[in-house]
């Protein structure tokens, strides 16, 4: 039952956040509908002396045969209906908004990662070297025979566990986490249980 | 009263408590010719000897009441904790839809309460749709996401669009009107790396600048991805098939579909594929929805909390990850039923079915590919097929068939090797070295230059007089009246030889690398390399059939139907039908790679040939080895995944299965009440077992129940910690009643809600083709062996794992085993007519089988457990 009521809200927030997301993603596509997003794009082969031409064009759909796009026509008269029957004219449409925020993204979360990811491996074990000395360090590569990030979380679990407030609650949380990659990390790559 | 509920009420409501009843239950059992010897052996360690034989014990309706209704009330609610798994470990199918079933029944008592329960009830009804709709609409977008991410970091290996940075090649010349008939991918907006940095695009030097940078970008990518892995997500890496698959059937790896998982591998898979590695996204792709399925599952208390209702979201989730790969609905919701999904009712089909709708819908409203498509090589035919070519679509299928059981064979023996030599322990050096040698080989070759979907997309077009590319390099007899859709076979030009020159090598490079590729700590899927392979090999047979149709039209097989100048051979149709051949003959899908096959091209005139290759390949594929590359990577890993195609052929029985065997420690049983705290933490610490069997006493053997390791641990611990007067010294009681106790003794402990009253039992004679029908069907946990209702053994799904792999390896299925031709004999005897040792009065069995197997293959199932 509680779960069921903690659920709602939790729920509730979801949902929100993917409306805000569904409408925001309208407003893209309405912004993305401009002009440079819509192409037709006319494919001629070689047709007598005229070499092959590929045409492009920003038109609208119904516009999009060889006659609206191709432009200035190479051939004259009777030749025009037999050099467009060639032609492959095809509709198409892209979301350029939609590509740049996607792009930027998942740069942004790539970025964050590889940031976290040095942080973790080369700044944090000298952080803690100069906080913990040097008796420590000895220790923990003890433990860890070659250079593994996270090696010391036992210790900060164990310590953070004894004082309980908002920062050591995310500091606990955030060892934890770390214990599991860790306990991942040597099921897949030491042990050899999963995965491989 | 819930956690009791949750368990089988009333089985053993009035259970055996009298000593009548006992003494006249061996009464029994001494006429069935069993010698029951009640001295208690020395290695009689799990009961501790202190406790007193044959305690004489009451029903206990009134003296003690007091101090038991006490308790009775702490335990109305269930302790946090029983009833979950640990990491590793199997579900119970049977105990989770029972909870479920309870669930309901609870919910729909109180609809009629007041507005609230209503409203409540009404939630809970709907909320499977709900998840499997926010399941299809999060996979839907982060297919796009990994799409649109994809083909610009692919393309950033080649150059850059300076106008726009974050458009990759096709679109940086969307608008541009520079393109040529001949070069049509040329636009002065995009630069390759050689025209930034030596400012030539041509030549030489700029074909060695932008080798270098090729092989650069392809390092860096492969270098990121899997540092990421390593750092972040362990389980990330691989295609994921064969550890959903086990997942579905019951197994519990813990951070397998969790959030980070979930986040590393959406983006170390662009990385990945952007890298130039013979690896594809479709089935990380299913591994990330599934992902999706099991985070919003945590939304909805029906799913959170019962791992057989999150195994329905998890299916409905795999259908909407290949529904967005493959751009195939259908195809999705038949490979979730065909491939991965163990229990499949018609409910999942139905949400399966939705949430592959949702997913492919937001996936077409993103269009990434600007093709309004869902996939990048969606191709339209029409030309029709005609009856000869059966015959080379067969051969396709054959080829299919030996290039799967080749890869199988040859990735497995890779894999076994990375599992057991030192090798294994360089993941970073291998994906680089892998990287490198792929990005040093595939430069030169332009068919392995281009992204692998590009090359399936470029094999799967037919030739019109539009194409440009050397595969369509045929000699025109430039006779110009005839109209676009109808061209004529035409005699190979000089660029059709070497393009298939080029496509030989290139075929010859993919089926290496993709054997070394597949397995590497990087998020890799199977299906685009092999649908590549199949792809050059069909587009080759189909350009050689087309030119002999063109020189040889006179021939008795061509002359009914292809004429001189008529259009009778579609290589482009050759190219799908060895894709799907070749990716038959790896997964060993039929129906599934059939509808997606055909999804994917829109042309149900095709479906004939489709099935004829891919049943082809099966059939051949089966003849070198009947399991699938997924069931291959399962058994290499010992996951315990008992699969429901193979059939059972061995006449053993459940008395030779079943623990523990002769030279085995007794059976670890608890008694119904005469044990304390301290006896069963014992317990709990000398053994690894995961659950104990309940019996009555130890004279009368006779079963009450089962009580799972994990449920013990928590409901100790938390009685010590909630409920005072609990020492070691108290009294554990299973029964119903607590027996009269001395008067200065501690309370007792009631445990009688974590015992499951109702646990599958068998009889010793039982064959085991039913028994592991049982657990098939059932998803069993584990099953007590009883003769004549006394508690002999147990049989886990891990036993069963075992027997299978033993009788695989060394007995000849037809041949019966020893006691098919010898007398039968009572259990309590053995075969060679002596009586069975016994300890703890618990019958041992004498089969002495070798324990031979492979210690990889037994390797996870020695850790896990049930």
């Amino acid at each position: 039952m509680a779960s069921l009521c903690g659920g709602l809200p939790r729920l509730g927030s979801v949902l929100s956040l993917s409306c805000l997301a569904l409408s925001a993603l309208v407003q893209l596509t309405d912004a993305a509908k401009n002009f440079e997003d819509v192409r037709c794009k006319c494919i001629c082969p070689p047709y007598k002396e005229n070499p092959g031409h590929i045409y492009n064009k920003n038109i609208s759909q119904k516009d999009c045969d060889c006659l609206h796009v191709v432009d200035p026509m190479p051939v004259l008269g009777p030749d025009v209906e037999a050099y467009c029957l060639r032609c492959e004219c095809k509709y198409e449409e892209r979301s350029s908004v939609t590509i740049k925020v996607t792009i930027i993204i998942y740069l942004s979360i790539l970025g964050l990662l590889l940031l976290y990811m040095v942080y973790l491996t080369l700044v944090e074990p000298i952080l803690k070297r100069r906080l913990f000395g040097h008796s420590q360090l000895i220790q923990s590569d003890d433990d860890v025979g070659d250079h593994q990030p996270f090696a010391n979380a036992h210790d900060v679990l164990a310590r953070s566990r004894s004082r309980p407030n908002v920062l050591n609650k995310v500091e606990y949380a955030q060892q934890r986490w770390k214990l599991q990659v860790q306990e991942q990390r040597k099921s897949v790559f030491d042990r050899h249980v999963v995965l491989s | 009263m819930e956690s009791e509920q949750l368990f089988h009420r009333g089985y053993y409501r009035n259970s055996y408590n009298s000593i009548t009843s006992a003494s006249s239950d061996e009464e029994l059992l001494d006429g069935a010719g069993v010698i029951m010897d009640f001295q208690t052996s020395e290695d009689d360690n799990l009961l501790d000897g202190d406790t007193a034989v044959g305690t004489h014990y009451t029903m206990t309706n009134g003296g003690s009441i007091n101090s038991s209704t006490h308790l009775l009330d702490l335990l109305d609610e269930p302790i946090p904790g029983v009833g979950t798994y640990d990491d590793f470990h199997t579900i119970d199918w049977v105990r989770e839809k029972c909870k479920d079933r309870e669930r309901h029944r609870r919910i729909n008592s109180k609809k009629k309460e007041s507005a609230w329960e209503m409203t409540k009830s009404l939630y809970d009804a709907w909320s499977g749709w709900l998840v499997v709709t926010l399941t299809g609409l999060a996979s839907g977008a982060l297919a796009g996401l990994i799409d649109i991410a994809a083909d610009w970091m692919t393309d950033l290996k080649e150059g850059i669009c300076l106008s726009a940075l974050w458009y990759n090649h096709e679109q940086c010349c969307w608008g541009s009107n520079e393109t040529t008939f001949e070069e049509r991918d040329k636009c002065p907006q995009w630069k390759t790396w050689a025209e930034l940095i030596i400012g030539q695009a041509e030549g030489p030097g700029s074909y060695i600048m932008n080798y270098i940078m090729y092989i650069f970008w392809a390092l860096s990518f492969a270098f990121l991805a899997v540092s990421l892995v390593k750092v972040f997500a362990p389980y990330a890496c691989g295609s994921g098939i064969p550890e959903i698959k086990t997942i579905l059937s019951g197994f519990i790896i813990r951070g397998y579909l969790g959030k980070w998982t979930l986040m590393i591998k959406t983006v170390t898979l662009v990385l990945a594929v952007a890298s130039g590695l013979s690896l594809g996204k479709e089935g990380p792709l299913v591994h990330v929805a599934c992902c999706c399925g099991n985070i919003f599952s945590y939304l909805f208390p029906k799913y959170s909390t019962n791992e057989a209702k999150k195994r329905e979201v998890l299916s409905a989730a795999s259908a909407a990850g290949v529904s967005v790969a493959f751009g195939a609905p259908i195809g999705g919701v038949l490979f979730s039923l065909e491939e991965v999904s163990y229990y499949f009712p018609l409910k999942t089909l139905w949400r399966s079915f939705f949430a592959a709708l949702v997913a492919a819908f937001v996936l077409r409203s993103i269009n990434p590919f600007g093709n309004s498509r869902l996939v990048l090589f969606y191709v339209e035919y029409h030309t029709p097929w005609y009856l000869f070519e059966l015959f080379p679509f067969i051969l396709l299928g054959v080829f299919g068939g030996l290039w799967g059981a080749f890869f199988i064979r040859a990735n497995i023996a890779w894999c076994r090797r990375r599992k057991s030599t030192k090798f294994g322990k360089y993941p970073v050096l291998e994906v680089i070295i892998v990287a490198a040698i792929t990005a040093v080989i595939a430069f030169p070759n332009p068919y392995t230059r281009l992204n692998t979907s590009e090359l399936i997309k470029e094999l799967f077009t037919d030739c019109g007089p539009l194409e440009s590319s050397s595969l369509c390099d045929y000699r025109n007899d430039m006779n110009a009246s005839k109209i676009v859709d109808d061209i004529p076979d035409r005699p190979a030009g000089i660029g059709v030889y070497s393009a298939i020159w080029q496509l030989c090598l290139a075929l010859i490079f993919k089926i290496i690398m993709t054997v070394f590729t597949f397995g590497i700590k990087v998020p890799s899927g199977l299906f685009i390399p092999s649908m590549a392979i199949g792809a050059i090999a069909g587009r080759i047979v189909g350009i050689a059939v087309e030119q002999l149709a063109y020189y040889h039209h006179d021939w008795f097989i061509f002359k009914e139907w292809c004429e001189v100048g008529a259009d009778c051979i579609t290589p482009g149709l050759y190219a799908m039908v060895g894709a799907a051949a070749c990716l038959g003959g790896v997964t060993r899908m039929t129906v599934s790679l059939v509808v997606i096959v055909f999804e994917l091209t829109g042309g149900l005139e095709y479906i004939v040939p489709l099935m004829a290759a891919v049943m082809t390949s099966k059939w051949v594929g089966d003849a070198f080895g009947r399991e699938g590359i997924y069931e291959a990577h399962i058994r290499l890993n010992g996951y315990p995944f008992l699969d429901a195609k193979e059939e059972f052929t061995h006449t053993t029985l459940a008395a030779d299965v079943m623990r523990p065997r002769r030279n085995d420690p007794p059976l670890a049983v608890l008694t119904q009440d005469n044990m304390t705290v301290d006896d069963i933490e014992n317990m709990i610490n000398e053994t690894s077992y995961n659950g104990f069997p309940v019996i009555m006493s130890k004279e009368s053997q006779r079963l009450v129940g089962f009580a799972l390791r994990r449920d013990l641990t928590i409901a100790i611990e938390s009685a010590r910690k909630k409920q005072e007067g609990i020492v070691g010294s108290s009294r554990v009681c299973f029964a119903q009643h607590t027996p009269s106790l001395p008067a200065e003794s501690p309370r007792p402990l009631k445990l009688r809600s974590i015992l499951d009253m109702s646990p599958f039992t068998v009889t010793d004679h039982t064959p085991m083709e039913i028994v592991v029908d049982i657990f098939r069907k059932l998803g069993l946990r584990q099953c007590l062996v009883t003769h004549n209702g006394i508690v002999l053994g147990i049989i886990t799904k891990k036993n069963i794992l075992e027997h299978l792999e033993q009788l695989k390896q060394h007995v000849d299925p037809l041949t019966p085993p020893w006691h098919y031709h010898k007398k039968r004999y009572p259990p309590s005897y053995g075969p060679d007519g002596k009586p069975r040792p016994r300890f703890n009065n618990v019958q041992l069995n004498p089969i002495d089988e070798e324990r031979e197997e492979t210690e990889e293959e037994v390797h996870l199932l020695n850790s896990t457990t049930l």
